[in-house]
């Protein structure tokens, strides 16, 4: 439904948005997750045809946006960061006046917003001004304002911000039960969301796809196995090698190091308490072990292991969690998506 | 035609939901009242001085020379040049401000019917402020025989003067998210146009003639003489296409900026 290709988008010099590309399959609810400046309203402004890319194309429903963008814009319906509302009109008024815009036939605009006021629970305000509503309701006006000429393609940025949790949950029930006859993408950058949600997960950080699959492949993928951290005085490269050589060790990264002691994250299987044999296999050694705790791991922890690691770090020696085995989840082009991720692999590792 | 509709709809109402089109209105309407008081109470102690002294077989009084067309040519243009960036001042401000420039920017409409749009709905309450201007008018044509066609003429060239004015204005209003920056740069450019044919007085050639023509006031004294001359129609029009042009180039530039 959706096809992006190489999306490029440049601001001047600064590069909002670089060689982004996936694919929305009809129906599908896809993710769109990233801090705060990572390019994701660029990229939906750019899909909706508000701003033009700089380079690469965007297909909505077979239409190129940018060569015929009113037979592209006619088939999505956009709920911007802020609801574009006109604060002055009474609720109906505005959707009568984006119904005739967004060319539904006059005949129907009736029909349609009372349909879109019920699907929105908002037929008790409809004869009120925008401006004397709550963030929740205008919230609300602006998702019935994006379905009223029941568009293929929905494209919501943060349609949950600066909402109260009861409307929070709300307006995913909302957003959920538009799927199937439309095509959904939202952005967002709380983690929880996207697993209440989404089908599929696009991670996008920097202006770069970081990680694409679905909510449960991609805390799988990161939690898929225990962390234990250990500290001990001893010397780096021996302890490192002698608790490789564990049985059920995956693999050891050194954390820390100061006053002669190193911290060591020490990764295993899923479901292994490790922790008795790593410590015989400090002392056994005659160094001096000075703790030893197990590590979870949050949604949260797994979102800024995605998104703030370092670019420019390999897979070398003891590999660091973020691109251990990652290679399923590589972003490659427009291949990223035909390639799920496996399950219980480690964390992907950027594209290039 | 139908997306223009729409956008002009919704622009004429939303002068209508804000304080601006009664501002503007009221404004207008206790103006023009005045001047058009202060050019009748001329014109009947003339006439009656005129009575007095008997006539001396001079030519009727002309109220379309003494009433009309002075109000026209001489006061109310300078009226418009203060009202009109209040008219276009939030058309593109506004939207941009309050982020629905992003609704109309993503729906299925062109960019020149977007425009079209707004310049209607401005036009429209352009409109309305002629047709109020011209009540007062037509109290003539009940107690005096003024001639219509200078009337009508006066009518279209004003019609065109401020036609003009909202194009030019349209397009700095897509400048700037604040209105108050645009309407000032639209009173700035509106007064410099306005004055521009003061170069004739002290300097002649070619130069100044050409920067004379682009002066908006000079295009209005046949208007007002009661004289339809089609160089300045086609001045007047050609400034709206440009101002519309302007417009499109501008939001165009809009688009490539978050």
């Amino acid at each position: 439904m959706i096809e992006v290709q190489n999306l490029t988008k440049r601001y001047g010099p600064t590069l909002a948005v670089s060689e982004v590309s996936f694919d929305v399959q009809k129906g599908e609810i896809l993710g769109f997750l990233g801090p705060n400046g990572a390019g994701k309203t660029t990229t939906m402004r750019v899909i909706t045809g508000y701003l033009p890319p700089t380079g690469g194309k965007v297909r909505v429903a077979g239409f190129d946006i940018v060569e015929e963008p009113l037979e592209a814009k006619k088939r999505i319906g956009y709920l911007p960061e802020s609801p574009p509302v006109y604060t002055d009109m009474r609720v109906e008024e505005y959707l009568a006046f984006v119904a005739r815009i967004k060319g539904v036939p006059r005949r129907e605009i009736k029909s349609r917003i009372g349909e879109v006021c019920e699907k929105c629970a908002i037929t008790d305000v409809a004869r009120r001004q925008i401006g004397k509503l709550s963030k929740g309701y205008r919230q609300r006006v602006g998702l019935a304002q994006a379905i009223i000429h029941n568009p293929d393609v929905l494209i919501l940025d943060e349609p949950t911000a600066g909402l109260d949790p009861k409307q929070i949950i709300e307006t995913r029930e909302l957003i959920k039960g538009l799927a199937g006859q439309h095509t959904v993408v939202l952005s967002t950058h709380i983690l929880p969301e996207v697993s209440k949600t989404c089908q599929r997960v696009v991670v996008i950080n920097a202006g770069r796809v970081v990680a694409v699959g679905t909510p449960d492949e991609l805390t799988h993928r990161l939690q898929g196995y225990e962390t234990v951290l250990i500290t001990a005085q001893a010397p780096a490269a021996e302890m490192i090698d002698k608790l490789q050589r564990v049985d059920g060790v995956n693999w050891v990264e050194p954390r820390d190091s100061k006053d002669g002691s190193i911290t060591l994250e020490v990764q295993s299987e899923k479901g292994r308490d490790l922790r008795p044999e790593l410590a015989r296999a400090v002392v056994e050694s005659q160094w001096k072990l000075l703790e030893l705790k197990t590590s979870g791991m949050s949604l949260e922890d797994i979102f800024l292991k995605l998104t703030t690691k370092d670019l420019s770090e390999g897979a070398q020696g003891s590999a660091p969690p973020e691109t251990a085995s990652g290679s399923d989840t590589k972003v490659e082009g427009e291949k990223a998506e035909e390639k799920p991720p496996s399950g219980d692999d480690g964390s992907p590792e950027s594209g290039s | 035609m139908r997306n223009i509709l729409a956008v002009a709809g919704k622009e004429l109402r939303t002068y209508f939901h804000s304080p601006i089109a009664y501002l503007v209105m009221t404004v207008w309407a206790g103006l023009c009242g005045f001047f058009f008081y202060s050019f009748m109470a001329t014109y009947v102690m003339q006439s009656f001085r005129m009575a007095a002294m008997g006539g001396m077989g001079a030519p009727p009084m002309s109220m379309n020379e003494i009433i009309i067309r002075p109000m026209f040519e001489g006061i109310l243009t300078v009226v418009l040049l203060l009202l009109i960036p209040l008219i276009t001042m939030r058309l593109y401000a506004e939207e941009r401000k309050t982020g629905t420039i992003e609704l109309l920017l993503t729906s299925p409409l062109t960019d020149l019917e977007i425009i079209l749009g707004k310049y209607l709905g401005a036009l429209a309450l352009f409109a309305i402020l002629l047709a109020m201007v011209f009540l007062y008018v037509s109290l003539l044509f009940v107690y005096g025989n003024p001639s219509f066609r200078p009337v009508l003429a006066n009518a279209l060239g004003f019609f065109l003067f401020g036609g003009a004015l909202l194009a030019l204005g349209m397009w700095i209003s897509t400048f700037t998210r604040n209105q108050i920056v645009a309407a000032s740069l639209a009173f700035a450019l509106f007064l410099l146009l306005y004055v521009l044919d003061w170069v004739t007085a002290y300097s002649t050639g070619r130069v100044s003639e050409v920067i004379a023509y682009m002066s908006l006031t000079k295009h209005f004294e046949s208007f007002s003489k009661g004289v339809v001359d089609l160089s300045d129609l086609v001045y007047y029009l050609s400034v709206i296409v440009l101002g519309i042009f302007l417009t499109s180039r501008s939001v165009e530039a809009l688009k490539g900026r978050p």
